[in-house]
């Protein structure tokens, strides 16, 4: 099984990259483009697990370690 | 297997008559692998093919010269049982693809150059080419680079000190990142890459091999093309905490006596770094491609030879050491496998799922690598420009603006702030002055270390402009109150098939040449990268010189800012006036043209050797070289430091802007104490060096009697803003 | 007294904290391996700066879950001295000793120079050297210094005096132009609650000697090994 995490900032805590990209979208015409936030994305590889166990597991790993809830929002997908 | 067809030879970069020698030294067709071994060790980078012959006629050795060109850096004596062991390298085809990765593996792998031989780095400088500013490139590519070169540095916690960078449009399509590192080392314990010892292990440590960087030194070897930009995948990606890891563990080894021979693995990978410690040692070696420890699954013998993955090295250790090595790589949670053994063979035999997939003699496939005598046209030298055909313009103050915020002559510190150039806690001449100056750590001695080299006079007169580049090192030393030791090369040049470019590479050296053996201060490390061009055109022809300069106590060290209201400002040395070449001439007049100033090395040497020893005595508060902007350029750089103006006067029967601007050699700029000001006129008579006071230090401004007054706070406006303004996305803080 | 530095595998600090901590004290602290799982009893603990363990993922995260600093929390619990620079301040953000995060700084770049410092409480252990509203100079070095706290930590931080520096001019004028990295309320360093924990971005143990540049830190790791004496 495979769980996909995605983090991002919180909304309200500045994302200086968030803020570059909008802008260089804006610099290539692409005027429709509003916010822009970055975030990223872990693949975990789950070995024995079960389908039921998954969330809670994964969900661990993310307040121990992957994200830092001072700052960030995360979110879980598990995966076939 | 493939049949090895005309087209795949090409593909490979060896020319026709390369390939007959292929096939005379096996005797018959080689494989794909062996292909690929003899394409890169015979390629520009690794065979050094169309530069030895010029090479081999610069000076490498001096009484504290341990270790010359050669080995992976050069190696010199600093007293007290230490050497300094230091190199500069390129990276600039990879850093034009891709700015930071490129940069950041540049840095990495001069880094491992210098660890390889047992040091502990403790400096980094860098020399960037740039384009013009204004070019659409430009600033994507400062910003990569600069970011690169921070990212690696910054994180392995080795101090970037400092370095030089030029914008002119002959590198538009052609930027050049050279990297410098110095590291000290005890003279008892340094390691060499020579394999010895039959059947003694070839360990290899570090990372895990990928499939990074295939024929990045082929790459490094050809022009550009529109199509460069597709070449992305071959860049390698650096990991800056995995070296840091690496050279722990290295150095913790070291301290060993298990290492017979070591070298790291740099462009072209496991293939140059087995093929030289064979060659050097005079043995074969055996290799079992299955135990090279593997990133990606499937991988050819093909490309577990070429890869350039970073981070690795090759060792041979003495038998029955490889269990406590071992334990020490694992501390850091580094590979570390057996992957063969030296031999008697002289033979590189590679195995793999236990079947032979190359086997090549080591030393005719060394000895038999191609050396060209390749066709080159002297440049002519341009007339010089004197003074008299220059009309000047009228608001010589306004000029001094314009230049302190030229490109050529704007501050750097945009840059260098982005560098860690404080840790390790031995710096003790930041960024910004003559040259870096970094403690010796626990000791009272210290490094100076600098890059220089003017491109423009180089184009213009390749002889001179080489002399003036190492001249401008060891003046550049010398006004920090350093002995200058040695220098390393970084020659960047473009196409040398071509004879006007091949003539430049030959003029520069020779200049070189000269300028070394003049100032006792021979070349003992370098690299060559040619093919700077894009569609035919080249750079302007681009010795970096990096310098190297031991300060025996640390506070016999001179900078070049102003220290207090009052002091004495001398001149020292005599000014012609010329203005070829010239930042004025370049900024005001927009012209590059004439000749370059003369640098005569015995005056050279006899004004330098009294500044350093009035340093040494104390009689000298600051002190800073002339060179790019001339004397003007130089007091506005000392007030700005020290934020203290001048009042300057000079006798001359010169016109004010040639005095200002012109850009004689061999003069420094320095102060005293109004009491000591005449102990240094008559030493300075003594030893026939022309010493002139020219003023007194003070108050908010510069100013030149008769000809501008400029308040601190203008120039530092101009100064400080350009390269800050020109990184600034317009509208994006 | 006895004090104890933490090495990661990619701390680089480590050595100047060494070297400013002797010549405070005298003798040497303890070098602390980061795989060692005892922590000996000292008065105090110095996180130094670097990558620790390359700050992949986030600066410090990966540190803060390590055995060694689950020791450190617990000696930190009981009221040892802890000094965390830079790295070391993000390890500790990480590990919750202190509050908020640091994040990557405003202009996104590396900084690396001389910054001036208001005092803005006092704490006798740590700054006793100085007093409230100097300005004092210490060097900078990093490329996530950025001081992010939700607005109840930043008021509860300002009402109890744990905001320890903020980044000001020469003058002491703390504005938007003196803020180097985008620094909720120009934070350069803060104390924990209990006062025994300081987290700064700037590293007192750059400035030394007047041949290093400046003699700030200097007074401030005398102050230190003095009031733990």
């Amino acid at each position: 099984m495979k769980a996909r995490v995605t983090i991002s900032l919180k909304n309200g805590v500045l994302d200086p990259q968030g803020k570059a990209i909008s802008h260089a979208l804006h610099g290539l015409g692409f005027d429709n483009v509003g916010e822009v936030r970055q975030g990223k994305i872990i693949e975990l590889e789950l070995g024995d697990i079960s389908a039921s166990d998954a969330p809670s597991v994964v969900d661990k790993m993310c307040t121990q370690l992957l994200a830092n809830t001072v700052i960030e929002n995360y979110s879980v997908e598990l995966l076939d | 297997m493939t049949e090895i067809t005309k087209e795949i030879v090409a593909e490979h970069g060896l020319s026709e008559s390369e390939y007959e020698r292929v096939l005379s030294i096996l005797g018959r067709e080689p494989n794909r692998t062996e292909l690929g071994i003899f394409s890169v060790m015979w390629s520009e980078h690794c065979s050094y093919k169309s530069s030895k012959k010029w090479l081999k006629t610069l000076p490498t050795e001096a009484p504290w010269v341990i270790c010359g060109p050669g080995e992976n850096a050069g190696v010199v004596d600093i007293g007290d049982g230490q050497a300094a062991i230091f190199k500069m390298e390129s990276h600039n085809h990879p850093s034009f693809i891709e700015p930071y990765q490129g940069a950041a593996t540049g840095v990495g792998g001069i880094l491992r150059d210098v660890f390889t031989m047992g040091a502990r780095p403790i400096a980094n400088m860098n020399a960037l080419r740039f384009g013009q500013p204004d070019h659409p490139k430009t600033r994507h590519l400062v910003s990569g680079v600069v970011a690169g070169i921070g990212g690696y540095g910054n994180c392995m916690g080795i101090p970037t000190v400092g370095g030089e960078t030029n914008f002119h449009s002959s590198y538009d399509g052609n930027i050049l990142v050279n990297a410098m590192t110095v590291g000290v080392a005890e003279t008892e314990k340094i390691f060499y890459s020579a394999a010895a010892g039959i059947g003694n292990p070839v360990v290899y440590v570090g990372s895990k091999t990928g499939r990074d960087g295939i024929h990045g030194a082929t790459m490094a070897s050809a022009e550009f093309d529109d199509d460069s930009e597709e070449k992305r995948p071959t860049v390698q990606v650096g990991d800056p905490f995995a070296e840091k890891l690496l050279l722990e563990a290295c150095l913790e080894l070291m301290a060993t006596d298990y290492i017979v021979a070591i070298q790291d693995m740099g462009a072209a990978g496991l293939t140059s770094s087995s093929f030289e410690m064979a060659d050097k040692g005079g043995v074969g070696i055996r290799l079992d491609i299955d135990k090279v420890p593997m990133r990606e699954e499937g991988m050819t013998p093909y490309e577990v030879m070429l890869s350039e993955s970073q981070e690795r090295m090759l060792m041979v250790l003495k038998p029955g050491s490889e269990e406590a090595a071992q334990k020490i790589f694992e501390k850091w949670e580094l590979d570390f496998a057996i992957i063969g053994e030296v031999t008697d063979t002289g033979k590189m035999i590679l195995t793999m799922h236990g079947e032979i997939v190359a086997e090549l003699p080591v030393a005719p496939l060394a000895d038999a690598a191609p050396e060209y005598d390749r066709p080159w046209v002297k440049t002519v030298a341009p007339a010089p420009i004197k003074a008299s055909d220059v009309s000047p313009v009228k608001d010589l103050g306004n000029a001094l603006l314009t230049i302190m915020g030229s490109s050529e002559v704007a501050s750097r510190k945009w840059i260098w702030e982005q560098y860690d150039h404080m840790v390790m806690g031995d710096t003790i001449q930041r960024p910004g002055g003559d040259a870096a100056v970094v403690r010796i750590h626990g000791t009272d001695k210290a490094l100076a270390i600098t890059t220089d080299c003017n491109p423009r006079y180089c184009y213009a007169d390749p002889e001179m402009g080489g002399k003036q580049a190492v001249a401008e090192t060891w003046r550049n030393l010398t006004a920090t109150g350093a002995k200058p030791l040695a220098i390393t090369d970084c020659m960047n040049f473009g196409n040398p098939e071509r004879p006007e470019i091949m003539g430049q590479f030959v003029g520069c050296i020779e200049g070189m040449r000269e300028a070394c053996i003049a100032l006792d201060y021979p070349v003992v490390s370098g690299n060559v990268s040619l093919y700077n061009e894009t569609k035919g055109v080249g750079i302007h022809p681009t010795p970096a010189i990096g310098g190297i300069g031991l300060i025996s106590q640390s506070d016999h060290m001179a900078t070049i800012a102003f220290k207090s209201e009052g002091e004495t400002v001398l001149l020292v040395g005599d000014t012609s006036g010329d203005l070829g070449q010239s930042i004025y001439l370049k900024e005001i007049e927009g012209r590059e043209e004439g000749a370059p100033p003369v640098v005569n090395l015995d005056v050279e040497k006899r004004n330098g050797d009294f500044v350093r020893d009035s340093i040494h005595s104390g009689l000298v508060t600051a002190c800073h070289d002339i060179s790019d902007g001339g004397l003007a350029v130089a007091l506005s750089e000392m007030a700005l430091a020290g934020n203290i103006g001048a009042n300057v006067s000079i006798q001359s029967d010169l016109p004010s802007h040639a005095i200002c601007f012109a850009e004689d050699q061999a003069r420094y700029v320095i102060t005293t104490t109004a009491t000591n000001a005449e102990k240094l006129l008559q030493n300075a008579q003594k030893c026939n060096v022309p010493l002139q006071n020219i003023g007194t230090t003070g108050h908010n401004e510069l100013k030149i009697e008769n000809t501008l007054a400029i308040s601190i706070k203008d120039m530092r406006h101009v100064h400080a803003n350009w390269l800050p303004d020109l990184m600034t996305v317009p509208g994006h803080e | 007294m006895k004090a104890a530095v933490i090495v990661f595998p990619g701390s680089n600090c480590d050595r100047d904290m060494k070297v400013a901590i002797e010549q405070s004290l005298g003798t040497s602290p303890i070098m602390v391996w980061h795989g060692d799982s005892e922590l000996p009893d000292t008065d105090l603990i110095a996180v130094p700066g670097g990558f620790s363990y390359g700050d992949y993922l986030r600066c410090g995260a990966i540190a803060g879950n390590s055995p060694i600093m689950r020791e450190v929390v617990k000696k930190a619990a009981a009221g040892t001295p802890i000094l965390a620079v830079c790295n070391g301040f993000q390890v500790a953000t990480e590990t919750g000793m202190l509050p908020g995060a640091l994040l990557r700084n405003a202009n996104q770049k590396f900084i690396c120079r001389d910054v001036h410092l208001k005092i803005t409480s006092q704490n006798n252990r740590f700054s006793g050297a100085f007093k409230v509203d100097d300005v004092i100079r210490f060097p900078v070095a990093h490329h996530d210094g950025n001081y992010f706290a939700d607005d109840e930590t930043l008021s509860r931080l300002e009402d109890n005096g744990q905001i320890a520096f903020k980044y000001s001019d020469e003058d002491g004028t703390v504005s938007s132009k003196t803020n180097i990295n985008g620094s909720c309320n120009n934070i350069a360093g803060i104390y924990n609650e209990a006062g025994n924990i300081l987290g700064l971005m700037p590293h007192p143990e750059r400035l030394i000697s007047d041949q290093l540049g400046g003699t700030d830190g200097k007074l401030f790791f005398d102050n230190l090994i003095n009031s733990l004496n």
